[in-house]
């Protein structure tokens, strides 16, 4: 039995037969979206083909220049998509420190996970660079989109209550503990609960893409549960850094409420 | 204790001069939305003023540290506010708040009878109408011992008759404290009973 089954233009365009069925729901069904799906079908795939080429591209070359561009470019679009999915208008000091919590929290984490847990020789091997980068930036811009959202709705609902706590004598810090404590949890529990049903519910992307490559499953498990801990440990760190700078953003120097 | 100089803030307030005594009972009445709430936040440095000065001991507001300044100074504001789920919490975390030990049972019990709220320790917040809430949050400033106490409509939710009660327990307990009390009150004749000095304050300024 051959360990990797090569998978052959013609067969890749017998899998369009399945959003084939999917516009003939919508269009028997009159539900109106078949203009999105066409549209989300194409931009995937000439996506998906760009990427496949640069990737293939930069993996040959293996150079740390073409390394670095890439986690800076992938660093960038997260934050931008922070910005973009969360809710609420966010002034240019929290956009600052969503910045700079991203960049610091994820390169933290990505820069200890591959040298010290992978262990990465030459540290910039492109290969396991970008992908793992990948996941731990794009599962903690995921988490950081759900604590901001979390941070600012929390300080504007509670405002009274956190005025009241301020004429008291009681510090900013103290003042938004509670709603602080809810962002750090709205953030970190997605990633808790995925690795609850983990191999259980449902096998993980990466961890199925290396069997289907051939990597026995033992192995594939040791990469799995690695990877795990680097994305809690990663949307950890900077939802924490976030939370610790973002908090002060709503006072100013005199302790003062100024959100309008 | 307090002076005000050529303080303006927003379109909201605009005073030339006012002077607010030691361990006295101010009380600042005036049409609504004139400007009181506005100054008592700008006692308690909740809100900088725009131009001139807000003096406490001498000393401008902005030059303080304004944590240790807003524990000599506490404001309550006029909806009470409420952070826990029984009264005994509710008294106790202020305490909590700012990191310092909580007053012992018999004390929380008897600032409850003072201000005339004779429910359990383990009564739900929850449960209370607003004007006991109102002598709740009354009570929980009180415990924390300021040298100025700012309220802002502290009995806007009592009956006519708990409330001369209540404040008289309050103007009391200040008196026998030496705490300053400046008062915001919709009622004239609270303000005549019980204020040692009377501020009329109409479209932002000083009106007597």
């Amino acid at each position: 039995m051959k360990e990797i089954m090569d998978l052959q233009l013609y067969q890749l365009v017998a899998a369009y037969v399945f959003i084939l069925i999917l516009l003939a729901i919508v269009k028997l069904r009159k539900m109106d979206h078949e203009k999105e799906i066409i549209i989300a079908t194409i931009r995937m795939t000439i996506q998906l083909v760009l990427v496949g080429y640069l990737l293939n591209y930069i993996f040959q070359q293996n150079n740390y220049l073409f390394t670095i561009v890439v986690i800076f470019i992938m660093e960038v679009f997260a934050v931008y998509n922070i910005y973009q999915r969360v809710n609420s208008k966010i002034n240019f000091k929290l956009k600052r420190v969503i910045a700079v919590s991203m960049f610091s929290g994820t390169l933290i984490s990505i820069l200890f996970f591959l040298l010290v847990v992978i262990n990465l020789e030459p540290w910039y091997y492109s290969r396991y660079f970008i992908p793992i980068s990948g996941m731990l930036i794009g599962n903690s811009m995921t988490g950081i989109s759900l604590g901001v959202q979390r941070l600012i709705s929390g300080v504007k609902e509670n405002r009274d209550q956190i005025e009241a706590a301020l004429m008291l004598g009681v510090t900013p810090k103290q003042a938004t503990k509670d709603i602080v404590n809810q962002a750090f949890s709205s953030a970190i529990l997605p990633t808790v609960n995925s690795m609850m049903g983990m191999g259980i519910i449902f096998l993980p992307g990466m961890m199925t893409g290396q069997i289907l490559s051939g990597v026995s499953p033992l192995l594939a498990i040791r990469y799995q549960i690695a990877i795990m801990m680097g994305i809690a440990g990663s949307v950890s760190l900077t939802i924490v850094i976030f939370i610790y700078l973002g908090y002060r953003t709503f006072f100013n120097e005199r302790a003062q409420l100024n959100i309008k | 204790m307090f002076s005000l100089r050529e303080v303006k803030f927003k379109d909201v307030l605009d005073i030339d001069k006012l002077e607010l005594s030691a361990e006295q009972v101010s009380c600042i009445v005036g049409p609504s939305g004139g400007g009181k709430t506005t100054l008592l936040k700008l006692l308690n440095n909740l809100v900088s003023v725009d131009q001139g000065q807000v003096l406490y001991q001498n000393k401008d507001v902005e030059a303080w540290d304004p944590i240790e300044l807003r524990r000599k100074i506490i404001m309550l504001s006029q909806q009470p506010i409420t952070f826990s789920n029984t009264i005994q919490e509710e008294l106790e975390i202020a305490f909590k708040m700012i990191c310092e030990d909580a007053p012992k049972k018999e004390q929380l019990i008897k600032i409850l009878d003072q201000m005339q709220l004779n429910k359990k320790l383990s009564t739900k917040v929850e449960r209370l109408s607003g004007g006991e809430k109102q002598r709740l949050s009354l009570a929980r400033g009180l415990l924390l011992n300021p040298e100025v106490l700012l309220l802002d409509e502290p009995s806007s939710a009592l009956d006519r008759d708990t409330e001369e009660l209540v404040i008289k327990q309050l103007v009391k307990y200040a008196q026998k404290n030496n705490i300053t009390l400046v008062m915001v009150t919709h009622s004239l004749n609270i303000a005549h009973q019980f204020g040692d000095e009377i501020i009329e304050i109409k479209g932002g300024k000083i009106a007597n």
